[in-house]
């Protein structure tokens, strides 16, 4: 019998394509399931999934958990779990669109939640890290739940099958979102569970990737000792994981993480200006177990913005483009070209070349 | 009791080639050779013999051999010659039986059944030839709080690291158990590499002082030579709590090696026993440890990292947590396997465990702990080869420490004889004449040549499993699998069986 | 200049005592703080109260005037200069020193002097007032220790006294020689102090703390030197 996801290691290939309108307006899904559907040479039908930033304008302060189940026991347990810790403000079944080649998907609900002020205050612990504690508790303690969404105003939609399929079975033509991303699978075990499928998640960070890390178990032991279990075993998950960590628990900004993750070699770091060649080498020595080597091109999704960043060696192909108000991102040209043909602006980021998207009105606003 | 002992090796002239040159005689501190006037030819007394190979490599007609003896006792399994031979020995002095370099027994090697990974299609090998590979390494510290400038700008916030071009160190050995033209050749050697030697516990020569940034210091039981300036040359300062070739016991070298020049080095009077208690008087719990750390920390105004060598014995992994916490940069853990001048047999046959196990016990409990940023970890006892160091740094380890790959390099040839100070090859000796035999230009040049060549090894793996730096590498448990190992092995050594899927 | 230590830590004093710039300094106030005047080798201390541990560690030729008691390690791995104790001291004072001169105005804890050495000018020294605990010379390889036993009822060191001693000398004020003693020593008795070095480090104890001369310089003393400097020689076999 197969393992299932999580039971073994399992990286995998893969596309991956973004779009922001930094002015705010809105797009529905209908862009990126185009986009990527040009890629599916890149994918082999065992996952493909999706992460829509704004779709969720009237719940926008409530946080929207994506919930998988295999049963009525395993909703029922987490129900439990949730009351005790939430309250719910709504929730139903994520509504979806049967298609013959979408097959053996799971019970898929959406929670809108806001943390039990007096159990909130009790834990110490600060409103974000709350939420993330108990999405973990429900993934690693219920069995046949698994949270894969839980970020405010926005949502992560993926399963077993082409991108292009998972699209309409989500009928993300039905949302609204200023920012997309997306990401079809091409993984070397054959594991067919929804939950493994990507973007890959946490409050409102996503991650989708492409490449398959040669750092992997040196980037998982380390930050396990941080409190995140690396419970799927994807480098997408630990590429996650590390992105919280340094940006949300120790602050470091975006460019800085990537200063860690891609980081530049010595001999590079060793020409730059004083200022720059002194920041880069306090990052690699403070966090050098968090250098990621091995191909990858991944897309961070957060609220008010979307990170492209490809490994210092540039091994996997990327390329970023501009039009107007929008910004985009895809392994492939073809992508970007198939939903907007006029380009103004497109290039292809240098390795550990951090390129940051984000809303006019965030770019104003104190980082983190 | 007077017992002949047979001897193991016998020196074998080949008549025709000798042509009575008598280098060999001259070359032997052992006496074992002779020219017999009467006869007109050399001859040799095999029971003095250590089997140097000196005489062989130097001998112009290249007329000896040295060969196993096939002299035997009754064939007994369970009562071997060894065994028989130490029984005698004791018999008759009523000696503790003393020896020298790493344990020769037969023993389980886990490098060699730990086999490393390699990139085929999901991700690409990396050629170094052409591509930047990595290999240099910091040690220390990596615990910091993220501070910032009014300006944004990262403060920083790290203790002092050491700095490493290649994750290989030269491990502590002392002047006195080895010559000045040892010392003066790892010293080289360390500066031109990018690496450090370590002092041992014997002091710092002044010639030495040089060298200082690329010297690690060491302070042990016995702090022969420790005073401001020795702690203030150094790169780093170790405290020697253990050594891996006899945990647990101190050190004594004899009057008769403590020349004046070793005397002053050490700071003690000549010809005086060195004595290094077993403990640290100043340590005889967890918090003393902090103690000694601070107080060196405190002398040197918090510039140098503090390294503390323990021995890798049961409960490690307890220790190193109770280390980690200390205030230690750095913890240096030597295997049973490790060498050294002179242990008693029993002690360094039978005390301490594997570093590869202790190894990966540390590093596990560290990160269980969430404290390995706040300490490095360097590995020895018995590292032989590149591979060995690959696999030591994917088990956990931020660098190794060499001594006997190093000495071999310098012309060693693991005789085992280092306790009588009557090394040939100038190495661990304090005789004059033949401390000149070893030439420091040379010998740091072979250093050179080993690290440099096994650092381009180190980078062919590393390529190979499509990692390109060291970093990277550190504590990926992945990129190994074991081979005839038990599942208890597998489990403390943190690996799968070689031909279990990822 | 008076540095006030109370409510700082020992990280916080020394570093303010390492950048003063008067060379005499008094530490007012003193709890516990380790480490003070470590590795110094200028400046002249009094301190007032009770210092930590490793007082005076690796001093290499400053002074220090302790008006309390001393804890453990006092001029540990000393190299020169002076620790004047007004009080007792404890465990391993002295341990490894190879220079200066250690007085101690009352008793010492376990194992004084521990493996004491002595090179070429450098000649360590401690003279303590009083008693001694057990272990006093332990692998003493060079200095001279000199334990006065004022008012001390029975032997003024506890047992095992110059254990795996192989230099230097130890001179104990008293008329019968402890028990215990290690094959490793040789006791010879004196009838009073002779001329010289020891005389002179008594004669600076007396002053020091207002002692009479005649008392201490014309008492019996027992004088202990080991009998081999290689006293493990005959322990081993070449294997």
């Amino acid at each position: 019998m197969l393992l299932r996801e999580g039971e073994f290691r399992n990286p995998s290939g893969c596309a991956i394509a973004g779009v922001i309108d930094r002015s705010g307006q809105s797009m529905n899904g209908e862009q990126i399931i185009e986009a990527i559907s040009v890629m599916h040479e890149r994918s082999n039908g065992l996952g493909g999934g999706f992460a829509g930033y704004g779709i969720y304008p009237h719940f926008k302060d409530f946080y929207a958990f994506h919930l998988f189940y295999e049963g009525a026991t395993a909703q029922e347990e987490t129900e439990t779990f949730i009351k005790r810790h939430f309250e719910i403000v709504y929730f139903s079944e994520i509504q979806t669109r049967k298609l013959p080649s979408i097959q053996n998907e799971p019970l898929i609900y959406r929670y809108f939640l806001a943390p039990l002020p007096q159990k909130l205050a009790n834990s110490h612990l600060d409103e974000r890290e709350y939420v993330a504690r108990c999405v973990n508790r429900i993934n690693a303690q219920i069995k046949g739940a698994y949270v894969f969404s839980s970020g405010k105003n926005m949502g992560i939609f993926k399963g077993v099958g082409y991108p292009e399929e998972i699209g309409r079975f989500y009928r993300l033509e039905e949302y609204e979102g200023y920012a997309w991303t997306s990401h079809g699978r091409y993984p070397t075990n054959t594991p067919g569970w929804w939950g493994g499928a990507h973007p890959f998640g946490l409050l409102d960070f996503s991650v989708v990737h492409n490449g398959e890390i040669s750092s992997y178990d040196a980037n998982r032991r380390y930050i396990e000792m941080f409190g995140y279990k690396c419970t799927l075993q994807t480098d997408t998950e630990v590429i996650c994981y590390i992105i919280d960590y340094l940006v949300r628990k120790r602050g470091l900004t975006l460019e800085e993480t990537a200063h860690v993750v891609a980081a530049s070699f010595w001999e590079t770091i060793a020409t730059k200006d004083a200022q720059a060649r002194e920041q880069e080498t306090i990052l690699r020595r403070m966090f050098p177990s968090l250098l990621i080597t091995g191909p990858f091109s991944i897309i961070f999704g957060y609220e008010g913005g979307l990170m492209a960043l490809n490994d210092r060696l540039k091994l996997r192909s990327m390329i970023c483009a501009e039009k107007g108000d929008r910004a985009y991102i895809s392994s492939e040209e073809s992508a970007i070209r198939k939903i907007e043909p006029d380009l103004d602006r497109v290039w292809a980021p240098a390795g550990g070349e951090a390129v940051v998207f984000e809303l006019y009105k965030k770019e104003g606003e104190q980082k983190k | 009791m007077s017992m002949y002992i047979q001897p193991e090796y016998e020196v074998i002239r080949n008549e025709q080639r000798c042509i009575n040159c008598r280098a060999c005689e001259r070359q032997c501190a052992n006496e074992v050779h002779f020219f017999d006037p009467k006869t007109g030819k050399m001859n040799t007394d095999d029971a003095k013999c250590v089997n140097c190979h000196r005489c062989v490599c130097i001998c112009p007609t290249h007329a000896l051999k040295i060969v196993r003896s096939d002299d035997t006792y009754k064939v007994n399994a369970n009562w071997s010659k060894q065994t028989i031979n130490e029984v005698y020995k004791q018999a008759d002095s009523g000696g503790v039986l003393l020896s020298s370099m790493g344990n020769p027994n037969p023993l389980v090697s886990f490098w060699d059944k730990m086999l490393i990974n390699a990139s085929q299609v999901t991700n690409p090998p990396i050629d170094p030839l052409r591509e930047p590979m990595e290999t240099q390494v910091c040690l220390g510290k990596r615990t910091a709080k993220i501070e910032r400038d009014a300006s944004g700008k990262l403060k920083n916030t790290l203790l002092p690291h050491l700095e490493l071009k290649v994750p290989i160190m030269f491990s502590a050995m002392s002047y006195g158990s080895i010559s000045y033209n040892a010392h003066a050749s790892l010293a080289r050697a360390a500066q031109e590499l990018g690496t450090y030697y370590n002092t041992g516990e014997g002091g710092l020569h002044k010639d030495f002082y040089k060298y200082g940034k690329n010297t690690i210091v060491q302070v042990a039981s016995g702090r022969f030579g420790v005073f401001k300036d020795y702690l203030e040359n150094a790169a780093a300062i170790e405290i020697k709590m253990g050594q891996g070739a006899k945990p647990g016991i101190g050190g004594h070298l004899p009057g008769t090696k403590i020349s004046s020049d070793v005397a002053e080095t050490r700071m003690i009077p000549e010809g005086v026993d060195a004595i290094s208690p077993a403990p640290h008087h100043d340590i005889y719990s967890i918090e003393d440890l902090r103690q000694l750390v601070y107080s060196l920390k405190e002398t040197t105004s918090y510039k140098k990292p503090i390294i503390v060598k323990i021995a890798a014995v049961h409960n490690v992994a307890a220790i190193a947590s109770g280390v980690a916490r200390s205030g230690a940069d750095i913890i240096a853990i030597d295997g049973y396997c490790g060498g050294t001048g002179a242990a008693p047999t029993r002690i360094r046959d039978n005390v301490g465990i594997p570093i590869e196990l202790a190894l990966a016990a540390v590093d596990q409990r560290l990160r269980e702990e969430g404290i390995r940023d706040e300490i490095s970890i360097v590995a020895s006892g018995s590292v032989r080869s590149s591979s060995d160091v690959v696999k030591a740094i994917a088990l956990g380890a931020d660098a190794c420490y060499i001594g006997t790959a190093a000495l071999l390099a310098m012309g060693c040839h693991l005789c085992r004889a280092c306790q009588q100070g009557k090394c040939n090859w100038g190495i661990a000796t304090q005789r004059p004449d033949l401390v000149k035999r070893l030439n420091p230009e040379t010998a740091s040049k072979n250093l050179v040549n080993l690290v440099t060549a096994w650092d381009r090894e180190i980078q062919e793996m590393m390529g190979g499993m499509g990692i390109n730096s060291i970093e990277a590498l550190r504590g990926n448990r992945l990129m190994l699998r074991g081979i005839g190992l038990t599942d208890t092995e597998l489990k403390v050594l943190g690996i799968r069986y070689a031909g279990e899927s990822i | 200049m008076v540095i006030e230590a109370e409510g700082k830590t020992f990280a916080a004093l020394n570093s303010e005592v390492r950048a003063c710039e008067d060379s005499e300094i008094l530490i007012k106030n003193c709890v516990g703080q380790r480490y003070i005047a470590a590795g110094l080798s200028k400046k002249s201390l009094a301190i007032e109260g009770t210092p930590g541990n490793a007082l005076g560690a690796y001093l290499n030729g400053a002074k220090i005037l302790l008006r309390g008691n001393a804890q453990e390690a006092t001029g540990d791995t000393m190299n020169g200069g002076e620790i004047v104790v007004c009080g007792n001291a404890g465990d391993a004072t002295g341990y490894a020193m190879r220079g200066g001169e250690i007085f101690v105005r009352g008793d010492v804890g376990y194992r004084c002097g521990i493996h004491m050495k002595a090179y070429k000018e450098h000649k360590p020294a401690i003279v303590v007032g009083g008693r001694a605990g057990s272990f006093l010379g332990e692998y003493q390889a060079g200095g001279i220790l000199i334990i006065l036993g004022k008012d001390v009822k029975g032997s003024p060191v506890g047992n095992f006294c110059g254990t795996g001693m192989h230099g230097g000398e130890i001179y104990l004020r008293c008329n019968a020689l402890p028990k215990l003693l290690p094959a490793q020593v040789k006791a010879e008795r004196l009838e009073s102090l002779p001329e010289g070095k020891v005389k002179s480090l008594v004669q600076k104890w007396c002053e020091l703390f207002k002692e009479q001369e005649s008392e201490f310089l014309n008492s019996s003393y027992f004088r202990l030197i080991p009998n081999s400097e290689n006293p493990y020689k005959q322990m081993y076999t070449v294997n």
